[in-house]
């Protein structure tokens, strides 16, 4: 039963780290973070529907497609406003939301996007003591390996050292010679990647319509926020938390188990407002 | 220019930047003869005159303070249900004082609110607002017995206004001049706030928060002060949009208009008093137009739009104003107290 | 000896692993030109941000006039007297000059809260702004924003609002940095005129400002206090020399 928020706090991890370290590294204020996992999820989606390719192949693709189009933007837009205000930020992510989401809507109508699992993910699995759905599990495992991937990726090797170096100390940074630029156009790449696999491996658990990128991006923002910016480990077991919690409240709680998230949301970062697994120590 | 009068060219703009223009009364002028000249739009218009309200309070702690909020509905949906559930419970029903009550209830959300959260900024900041902007949402669903739920609470039993002018649904006069009057009072108070020392410690926090503690400013109490202030005024606005359309709804607390109110004020210019006015009804008579015959072409513009004005036009449609203005005179004032856009000073 | 104005005991801050601060004593007294130098990382900035109440110690005491002030915030320390500038410009950079400075006065004159009466109208307060200008040859420039003068000019700002606040101890973070030699005089001008009742306390690295102004130097290195002492002992010091001074020393 717990396996069913696990499998949940797996996408919502998959999705927010990129915002995580998008974040943590640029300072900049992305709201339009869920918008690039809706992108990813309609292409792999689509791809699949349309194109006839293979789940995984899908994703594959969704990941490319997206981070392509991400480093696009990028250069041409976010680029210009890393040093701008907050509420500019804010403004610029909102308007490309909705661009995003309207461009969807004309595309592709307002309905859902139903995704079709491959056989072999559909179903029950037995394991002995008790039946799983194959798919949690598949989840589950895939979020597991990607938290392992992006931590080694993280702790041995070059770009991992240059991102954490830059979250902790930009200048710093900067004057060791690390080519800020490129290394933000890679990370925003990446986590755009990401958050486009999250679509597509979430698109079976939380739906995929053109209000996706809205609907799901305060659960986003607060993982973040509670994980710390710029935290892998962080933002893991931030996600597994809430996504833990948001189950198991539907579950006994249906009616005041958002509100309990809220409330835990706020106590957290005012007890920890750099996030629970943030600061410069961890 | 001389040293004699640079120094009081500065004094003498310092001196007289809080007077009235010329071209002051124009909006109240304007917003008269909407009242006799589209009888049939008063409806339309009153919604417009409590948006300007709710923008305007939205200004003082974001175009003036600085602080950017995700939640400023939560103090505007205070106001609301203070007036709808005291009406709907039959417990009071006079207009004034229980508007007076919806202003006292925001503020006090306001303070509560704002000393515990102020002391954050950024992003935790935004979220510790959205997120108790989302907890009272999610209250005011659990205690529908209060509050009708989701779908709020209708026909609100509002009372004559001074006993004499019935609230009617279909000839809103009495609400247009109503909220008319109270945007105007309102008004005048946040314009004598922003221009007074007051405001001006304001604008200080607003372009260097780090700044302000090492000229003995207390930020902390200084904002709290600033956000109840700002709260009261949308509770305010809450509270005479529940009695100018007799029903309350979860709508008026949720993001979807605190993210619509921070559009409006951005796009009409912030930190500008008249930002809320230009860009609340720029947005309204647009969406009123545009939402109901093309939603998604609505909404991609908007998109495009609010890209352009981040990118291009940090200060709206005031501030391009400003930007012609000054490049047609050849000397030109400068503009007290409005923010520039900025690089923000580099970490430590 | 009467008590000093400014002081600090054994006064330690580490982040972390690092020791920026160590077993700091250090004295200031009233009406003194003090100048704090160190190559760089040897916590001078650090020292000020505890003098100055940003951030606090993990161990030791800060006393003003011979009270115990560790655990009193920034902005309450300004009320007290200990004002400072920053190495990199901290300024209202949308507002004018007149303005910059107007924040700091009505601060300091307890009129800020104020809510009713218009900024403008405060003659007391507008007044002492202008002659604060007026002492640093600013008045020109009053009416402009801030952003828009050279970069000298905007370090005068900066020293502007400080001296605003009426310090007793004034603490000067670089106040030349940044600024092209062609301007750098403006700056010291306006520290060779600064009121001799205040105690100053500055950093900086150019030897030539440190040795014309100051009476007294404290040397530091990685956190400590290496040696203090007259400009002329300073500038014997065989080991200050080969630690610091290196060849640009002179005595």
């Amino acid at each position: 039963m717990l396996l069913g928020g696990i499998a949940a706090g797996m996408i919502l991890f998959i999705v927010s780290v990129g915002l995580s370290v998008t974040m943590g590294l640029m300072g900049f204020v992305n709201l339009a973070h869920g918008g690039f996992a809706m992108l990813g999820g309609y292409a792999i989606v689509l791809a699949m529907k349309h194109w006839g390719l293979g789940f995984v192949t899908a994703l594959a693709f969704g990941f490319l497609a997206t981070a392509a189009a991400s480093v696009v933007l990028e250069r041409l837009l976010y680029a210009r406003l890393y040093r701008a205000t907050e509420l500019d930020q804010v403004l610029f992510t909102i308007g490309l939301v909705f661009i995003m989401i309207a461009s969807l809507t004309l595309r592709f109508g307002p309905e859902n996007q139903p995704l079709t699992l491959p056989r072999a993910l559909q179903g029950q699995i037995d394991l002995g003591f008790v039946q799983y759905r194959t798919y949690s599990l598949v989840l589950i495992v895939t979020g597991i390996a990607i938290v392992v991937a992006l931590w080694l990726g993280f702790e041995r090797t070059r770009l991992g050292a240059q991102i954490r170096a830059a979250v902790d100390n930009r200048r710093m940074a900067e004057s060791l010679g690390i080519n800020i630029a490129r290394l933000f156009t890679i990370t925003f790449a990446l986590g755009s990647g990401m958050a486009a696999l999250g679509g597509g491996l979430g698109a079976e658990f939380l739906g995929l319509d053109p209000q996706y990128a809205l609907k799901y991006l305060v659960y986003f923002l607060i993982v973040v926020a509670v994980g710390g910016l710029g935290r892998v480990t962080g933002v893991f077991f931030a996600a597994l938390l809430i996504g833990v919690l948001d189950f198991v409240l539907k579950k006994y709680l249906p009616q005041g188990g958002p509100m309990f998230i809220y409330a835990v949301t706020i106590v957290l970062l005012l007890w920890r407002p750099q996030g629970l697994f943030g600061g410069k120590a961890a | 220019m001389s040293e004699y009068r640079g120094g009081a060219q500065a004094r003498t703009a310092l001196a007289r930047r809080h007077r009235v223009r010329a071209w002051e009364p124009l909006p109240w002028i304007v917003a008269l003869g909407f009242f006799f000249a589209f009888p049939k739009h008063l409806g339309f218009g009153t919604e417009v005159l409590v948006t300007i309200l709710f923008a305007l309070s939205l200004d003082l702690v974001l175009g003036y303070a600085g602080i950017v909020t995700l939640g400023h509905a939560a103090f505007f949906g205070v106001g609301a249900y203070t007036v709808g559930m005291l009406a709907k419970h039959g417990l009071w029903n006079e207009p004034l004082t229980s508007l007076a009550l919806a202003g006292i209830v925001g503020a006090a959300v306001g303070l509560g609110s704002g000393l515990v959260l102020l002391r954050t900024r950024g992003l935790t900041l935004l979220m510790l607002t959205l997120c108790t902007m989302a907890l009272l949402e999610e209250a005011g669903n659990l205690a529908h017995t209060w509050t009708g739920g989701f779908d709020g609470l209708d026909s609100l039993p509002i009372a004559p206004l001074l006993g004499r002018f019935e609230f009617s649904p279909l000839y809103p006069t009495t609400q247009y001049l109503y909220v008319l009057v109270v945007l105007f009072l309102c008004f005048v108070f946040v314009r004598t706030l922003v221009y007074s020392p007051f405001g001006q410690s304001l604008t200080g926090i607003r372009e260097n928060i780090l700044r302000m503690p090492a000229v003995g400013a207390p930020v902390p109490r200084r904002l709290a002060v600033c956000y109840t202030l700002s709260a009261g005024i949308a509770g305010i606005a809450g509270g005479i949009w529940a009695q100018a359309n007799a029903y309350v709804n979860l709508g008026t607390l949720g993001l979807d208009r605190a993210a619509t109110v921070l559009i409006m004020l951005a796009l009409g210019g912030r930190g500008r008093l008249y930002g809320a006015f230009v860009g609340a009804i720029a947005y309204m008579v647009l969406s009123h137009f545009l939402s109901k015959i093309y939603p998604t072409a609505w909404q991609l513009g908007l998109g495009l739009l609010l890209v352009v004005i981040a990118l291009f036009a940090h200060n709206g449609i005031l501030g391009l104003g400003e930007t012609v203005w000054r490049r047609l005179r050849v000397s030109r004032p400068l503009n007290m107290g409005a923010p520039q856009h900025r690089t923000p000073n580099p970490p430590l | 000896m009467t008590a000093p104005l400014l002081e600090t005991r054994a006064l330690t801050r580490n982040f972390g692993a690092l020791l920026a601060t160590r077993e700091v004593d250090f004295r200031l007294d009233a009406g003194a030109r003090h100048a704090l130098i160190g190559p760089n990382g040897a916590g001078k900035t650090t020292l000020v941000n505890l003098l100055a109440g940003v951030i606090s110690p993990t161990r030791g005491q800060v006393l003003l006039k011979g009270r115990d002030i560790t655990g009193v915030g920034q902005a309450e320390r300004v009320k007290l007297g200990i004002a400072r500038t920053f190495q990199i410009n901290r300024l209202f950079r949308g507002l004018s000059v007149l303005e910059n400075v107007y924040i700091a006065v009505a601060e300091r004159m307890g009129v800020a809260p104020s809510m009713f009466r218009p900024a403008g109208r405060r003659t007391d307060v507008v007044n002492e702004s202008m002659h604060l200008l007026d002492t640093l040859r600013l008045t020109a420039d009053a009416g402009r924003r801030v952003s828009e003068l050279p970069y000298g000019r905007q370090r005068l700002v900066e020293l502007a609002i400080a001296l605003a606040l009426s310090p007793e101890v004034l603490l000067l973070d670089e106040p030349a940095a940044g600024v092209p030699s062609a301007e750098s005089h403006i700056i010291l001008d306006a520290i060779d005129r600064l009121p001799p009742e205040i105690a100053v306390l500055i950093i900086d690295h150019d030897m030539d400002l440190v040795f014309r102004f100051a009476q007294r130097i404290t040397v530091m290195v990685s956190g400590a206090v290496f040696a203090s002492g007259t400009p002329r002992e300073i500038g014997a010091d065989p080991e200050v020399r080969a630690v610091y001074l290196g060849q640009t020393a002179r005595g």
